[in-house]
Order: C-alpha cells, then structure tokens, then sequence
C-alpha cells in the first residue's frame, strides 16, 4: 500500500492545485523537484556514515560532558537520576566495561576506570534490525540505524539483541518529566512517548539541515570525528588509515561503525 | 425453539439500547445544533494542499511526511515555490494553526477521535 | 455444548468465581500499568524481559506438551490415550492464549500489535514465534471441538480431521523451537547463545506439561466420575521420567561446554545463577531449591516401585513442575540480561503489581480450562 498511497497523494495533491490554476496554487510543483536546489542540495549525504572517537584526547578533558550534554539536551532525552529508568543516547563507560574481553588484573588503575564515551554503533550489520518485528528500526541507505518511534510496539527484542546495550526504553512517560521538573524542551524535536525504544540516531535530523552531529560540533578537545567511510578522502577515513583503532566486540560480526583510538 | 418470547424481547431491548445514541440525538435535536468550527488563526492565504482535500486527507498527508522525514530521510517539500519543511509543529502549527485547541481539537473532538501526535510532537503552546 | 459449562455445582462455582476475583484484580494492575508505563514493574533498562516474558517461555513450552498425549494416540495408536487427548489439548489452547496475553501485557504500545501483521518482517523470529503460536491455538481448537462434538454423537470423527492432528504434532514442536530461537539466535547474550537451547525447551516442556497433566488427572478423578486409567496415568509417568532425565543431561552438557571451554562470558551466567556474582545472589537459592526438586524427583521417577505408587507419583510430577517452573520461569530470561553486555551484574525482581497482573493472567488461562473441562467432563460423563 506504501508507494501506492504516497503515489496517490502527490497526484491529488496536484490535481487539487491544478484545479485552482489561477490561485496561488498556480506555482506547485511535485517534490521531486526540489531535491536540486536550495536548502535540500545543503544536506549532509554519505553512503557509510561512521565516527571516530579519540579516546586519549576525550579524557584529558578529565571528566567534560560537554558532547552528552548538547546530545541530551537536542534530543529532548530526560534524565530521571535513577538507573532503572534511565534513557540514555551517548554516554560515559569505564575502560573496563566498555572493552570488557581486554580487561586483565595489571591494568593501570587510571585505564582501568578510563571513561569511554559510548553510543549506538550503527553497525552494518545490526542484530537489532534483524529482530525488529515491525521494521520500527531499520538501516538507512547512508549506514544509519534509525528508530520510527510511530511503529515501535515496545517488545524490547532489539534492547536483547543488542551487544553494546545502547538501546533504552521509556518506561515512563517522559512528557511528565520535563513538566513536573520544569525542563524546557528543545523545539525543534518531538520527545517521546512512554513505551518505545529509543537510542541515538547519529543527528539525522541534523544532517538533512546540514549540520554535522551534535556531539561532533559540542566537543571542544577535537576527539570525535565523523564522516563518510566510502569516502577515501574523508577525516574519518584518514584517520584509520593512519592510526591504530579498535571497535567493540568485532567478533560478533555485527561490523560496528565507532572507532576508538587509544 | 426454545424461549422464544423471552428471547424476542431480549433482542428488542439490546437493539434499542444499542442504537439509543440515535433515537436520543434525534429526540432533543442535539446533532443539528453543533457543527465543528476549525480556525485557522492565522491565514497566509494558501495550505500545503487544496482545503477540501487536507479536509479529507490531511492523516494520509502527515503520514506521508512522516514516512519520509523518518523513514527515508527527506525533510523538505516544495509548496508554490517556497521551500518548506515536513513538519507538523514547525510547519503546520507554527505557520498557520498554532491554536492546537482551535483547530485540531475543534474536529477531533467532535469525531471522537485521539490522534496520538502530540504524545510526543510539541502544539506551539508548549514551544512558547 | 457450550451450554454444558453454566451447569454446574456449588464447587465449580465458587472455583469460578475466586478465578474472576483474581482475574479482576490481575485486570485493576494492569489498568494502572496501562496508565503509568511497564515502570512499575521491576523491569529496567539493564533487565528488559523479566516475569512476564519468563511466563510466556514456560507456557509455551506446556502448551506444545499437549503432543505427548496426540502423538502416542494418533500415530502408534496407544488407547489408552483415547481419553486423555481432549484434556491435554485444552491445557494447550488454554496456555496458548496465557502466552498471548503475557506478550500483550509485557508490550510498550500494546495497541499497535496489529504492526506486526502490518508490516510483516520474515526475519524477525518475533513475526514467527506469533505466526507458530496463532496457528497452534486455531489447530486445537479446531481438533478438539470436532473430536468432541463427534464423542458426543457417540460416532467416529470425520476423515478430514485426522491430517490436521498429524499437522499439529510438528506444529507443536515447531511453537517451542521458535520461542528457543527467539533467544538462542542473539549473539549479544552468551547465555542464550547456545544450539542446545531448542532441545533443552523441547526437554523441560514434554517434563513440565505431561507432570501437569497426571496432577490434572488426580483433580478431575476427585470431582467428576470421569478416570482416564491407571495405564493412561503411568504411561505419562514413564514420558516424564524420560523427559526430565534428558532435560537434566541437557543442562549438564551446557555447565560442561561452559566450564571445560572455560570461556567467561558463558560461565558468568551459571555463576550468577548458582553461586553469584559480584556479591549478587537473588536467584541461587532459588536455583538450588530447583535442582534439589529435580534430583529428588527423578530418584522417585526411575524407581519403579516410587512410580508406580500414585501417591507417590503425584509428588514427583509436583517437584518436576516446580523445578522446571523455577528454571524456566524465573532463571532463563533474566539470567540472559546478568551480567548485562557490558559486564556488569544489574539484578531484577518482580514488584507486586508484576507478579499481581501475572496471576491475573493465569486465572485467565485456569478459568478457561476449567470452563473447558466442564464441558468435555460433562459430555464424558453422559456417556459414561
């Protein structure tokens, strides 16, 4: 029914403006149109969108939340202070926890409790797509791991199916939260409902506009990068190509996209 | 058969009161009475569709937007020239319809119908 | 027929009428769940599945029991099945229906449960697990009310029906592989990601259910004239003896690839469910209390004398059912989410208002039986 539907709306869109042919309506054209000019031709496009996360750089900052906080806040995302309900998009892990299969006993104490900053990993190849029973979540074109929170029923299969616990589900409506503590919400994005899944969504919303990811542009020690991965002449891809990096879990095959640097 | 009476009456008492929002609305008038009365509030002097059609599909319209914003990562749509965002809050609303209660409630309340948009998208009086 | 269940004494009664309390109240927790959001369950963001979907796991699993009734009945012609059938299908489609409600009342947005037949994945085992279960619960029903109504008429059932009982003996193993693969095919949970898992469901449930079905037996002796036989009672013995032993030889195949490979993030699991991890134990004493059951019972299955003294027997199939009951319905799933993917150990335990709207769905699924019950107890009972 998708492409019929959205087929039949265009039609009797312009069929209703063409009817009025010396109204206002008159200058109509279909959509398509426009995807060459003006601010459409401004959007960021790619076909691997990936980061790269300057581990070394990020904890000199000792302690900065800076990246979090701009996410947070842009993306209407609560903080109810307690751990059971906690919704979380990019935040900070131990070295410990973050890379636990690396872990051993003679680990500095200071690498040990090394904060790492975590997120989705958008991975290529993304378990949480495949359990999806309503594709709610689903895999761009351009790489990213997106979330139709219209279509989400709430099951939590994909909470389960993903490695890096990067998936967070309001159990709580979060429109109260921001009421009861007087929280202003960001206007240009909706918040959620109680009920689905969420996670973060590599500013998608963002790089239609143009601009790059909110913690991206937030960071001020130059630790995260993000570009196109299909792109030989991107930072990203100049970057790995000239130091040692590492992802998390690699051997699970679910080939995530955040590259750390040690 | 068995009852039958008991049975006949029983049919007859469920179908009035079943249809008793009909015979009641008809008694006292009441359906003539009240007739929806969207407001625009502020009237730029065109919509994103014909009036007569976003009457009758302005859902299967936001849907559509929705679908692409979310789904296939487009944002902008072009009316009469001037290139606008899909948006129900930014455009929508914020552009001409920003009295939520005025407009949107004025006929969903009245068709009884509770769309589940603003769970989550913001009526300008909560963007003030 | 159906008429058959408003006919009944003071007993049946007043046993549907504490059901509907509990139903009523399971219902106002739910309502307030409704209201609220799945917070006032202990589920958090570490623990995802808790009860609910524990529940769902092991309902499954007594639902697909229902084959080790049909399957010695319609293929090897084993009579003395004959009349037991009928019961351990309604078990089926009264769990079926318990499975479904315990997914809706674990659901986010249980209103939008219709997307996931409008927008079919054929890769997500979610859409097969609804698909299998669906099928099963129409197959029952379908079976049983033509075995019956034909009973009742005192007249063999109709042809056409023998081809769709033989379809639902794979069907039934085809509900719990599927519910197994739900969890068995997720890389990010070691405990779960385990071939062994699917056997091991099939195992506990053929134990489980049948276990049930004897305790179900020595209940409907007791309040109607209706017996199924001594032999029909100790040919179950025997599947669940068998059934709990393979069950047993499963789990213990998984502590030996787990500690023998020596691989942690498999035996961090065990540990936590055994001995505790981190300073973390909610589960171990549960745990053990669950494979004392299981011991216990499977001395009292294998010794033929024990087995065959039905006193005795109703215990053993009374510790099987609990022990697989804790396994299932309390370490399985939970376990899966400790220690978390990161590492660290986050435990979960039901609040009230969980376990209150998971009684309530149980009283649901009792309710039902009963009602089902009656009816074929009744259409028995005139024949007899």
């Amino acid at each position: 029914m998708g492409i019929d539907r959205r087929g039949f709306i265009r039609i009797a869109g312009l069929t209703a403006f063409g009817a009025m042919s010396n109204s206002v309506f008159d200058h109509a054209v279909a959509s398509e149109e426009i995807t060459e000019e003006g601010l459409v031709a401004a959007s960021l496009k790619a076909h691997r969108w990936a980061m790269v996360i300057d581990i070394k750089k990020c904890q000199e900052q000792h302690g900065c939340t800076k990246c979090i906080d701009a996410c947070h806040t842009v993306h209407n995302v609560p903080d109810y202070e307690n751990p059971k309900d906690e919704i979380k998009w990019i935040w900070h892990e131990t070295y410990e926890h973050t890379f636990h299969e690396q872990e051993h006993e003679h680990l500095p104490e200071h690498l040990r409790h090394l904060p790492v900053l975590v997120l989705c990993n958008h991975c290529d190849n993304p378990p949480c797509v495949r359990v999806c029973p309503t594709k709610a979540t689903f895999q761009r074109n351009d790489g990213i791991v997106a979330m139709d929170m219209h279509r989400c029923i709430g099951c939590r299969y994909c909470v389960a199916a993903c490695p890096y616990g990067s998936r967070s589900f309001n159990w709580r409506e979060p429109k109260r939260w921001f009421e009861e503590n007087d929280v202003d919400i960001n206007k240009s994005f909706p918040t959620r409902t109680r009920g689905v899944v969420e996670k973060c969504n590599f500013c998608a919303e963002r790089l239609v506009k143009g601009q790059i990811p909110a913690c991206v542009e937030a960071c001020e020690a130059n630790a995260m990068f993000f570009g196109d991965l299909d792109d030989p002449d991107s930072e990203v891809r100049e970057i790995l190509s000239s130091r040692f990096s590492i992802r998390r879990k690699p051997n699970l095959g679910t080939l995530p996209q955040i590259y750390y640097l040690l | 058969m068995y009852n039958s009476g008991k049975i006949i009456i029983g049919l007859l008492v469920f179908v009035l009161a079943a249809t008793f929002p009909i015979w009641y609305n008809a008694a006292t008038g009441q359906s003539d009475e009240y007739k929806p009365d969207p407001k625009i509030v502020v009237d730029t002097g065109y919509c994103v569709a014909e009036t007569n059609y976003m009457r009758k599909a302005h859902m299967d319209l936001l849907n559509d937007w929705r679908d692409r914003v979310v789904r296939d990562g487009e944002r902008f749509v072009n009316v009469q020239g001037e290139v606008m965002e899909m948006s129900l809050t930014n455009t929508c609303m914020m552009k001409c319809h920003w009295n939520k209660e005025d407009f949107c409630d004025e006929c969903h309340n009245y068709a009884e119908v509770s769309p589940y948009c603003w769970d989550c998208h913001l009526e300008p009086k909560e963007v003030e | 027929m159906l008429e058959k269940a408003f006919y009944g004494d003071k007993k049946y009664w007043a046993w549907l009428s504490f059901l509907a309390l509990v139903i009523f109240v399971g219902l106002l927790f739910y309502l307030r769940q409704f209201n609220e959001g799945l917070t006032i369950t202990g589920l958090k963001r570490d623990v995802t599945w808790g009860f609910y979907i524990a529940q769902f796991t092991f309902l499954v699993g007594v639902a697909a029991s229902a084959v080790m009734v049909v399957l010695p009945y319609y293929l090897h012609n084993y009579k003395a099945f004959g009349k037991i059938t009928i019961l351990g299908e309604f078990v089926a489609i009264g769990s079926v229906l318990m499975c479904m409600l315990f997914i809706f009342v674990d659901m986010g947005q249980p209103f939008r449960i219709v997307n996931v037949f409008r927008y079919p994945t054929f890769n997500s085992l979610m859409f097969w697990d609804t698909v299998a279960l669906g099928g099963y619960l129409l197959l029952n029903i379908v079976i049983s009310r033509v075995t019956l109504s034909s009973e009742r008429k005192g007249i063999a059932p109709p042809g056409w029906i023998k081809p769709i009982i033989i379809i639902s003996i794979p069907w039934a193993i085809s509900i719990h592989t599927v519910t197994a693969f739900l969890y068995s095919g997720l890389a990010a949970r070691s405990f779960w990601l385990t071939a062994v898992l699917a056997p091991r469901f099939l195992a506990s449930a053929f134990a489980s259910g049948p276990a049930l079905l004897i305790l179900i037996v020595y209940i409907v002796r007791k309040v109607s004239k209706f017996d199924p036989g001594k032999d029909a009672v100790q040919k179950l013995a025997v599947i669940v003896t068998y059934a709990m032993s393979m069950n047993i030889f499963l789990i213990l195949m998984e502590i030996f690839t787990a500690f023998y490979g020596n691989i942690p993030e498999h035996m961090r699991h065990f540990q936590y469910l055994f001995v505790g991890l981190d300073g973390y134990n909610t589960l171990v004493p549960w745990m053990w209390t669950s494979v004392i059951l299981a011991v216990v019972s499977l001395i009292l299955l294998i010794n033929p004398k024990t087995r065959r003294n039905e006193t005795v027997l109703g215990f053993a199939c009374f510790f099987v059912f609990l022990s697989i009951w804790i396994d299932k319905g309390l370490g399985m799933v939970v376990t899966g989410f400790v220690p978390n993917p990161l590492g660290k150990v986050i435990e979960y335990w039901p609040t009230f208002p969980e376990i209150m709207i998971s009684l309530g769905v149980y009283a649901i699924g009792i309710f039902l039986i009963t009602v089902f019950y009656k009816i074929a107890l009744s259409v028995r009972e005139r024949i007899a």
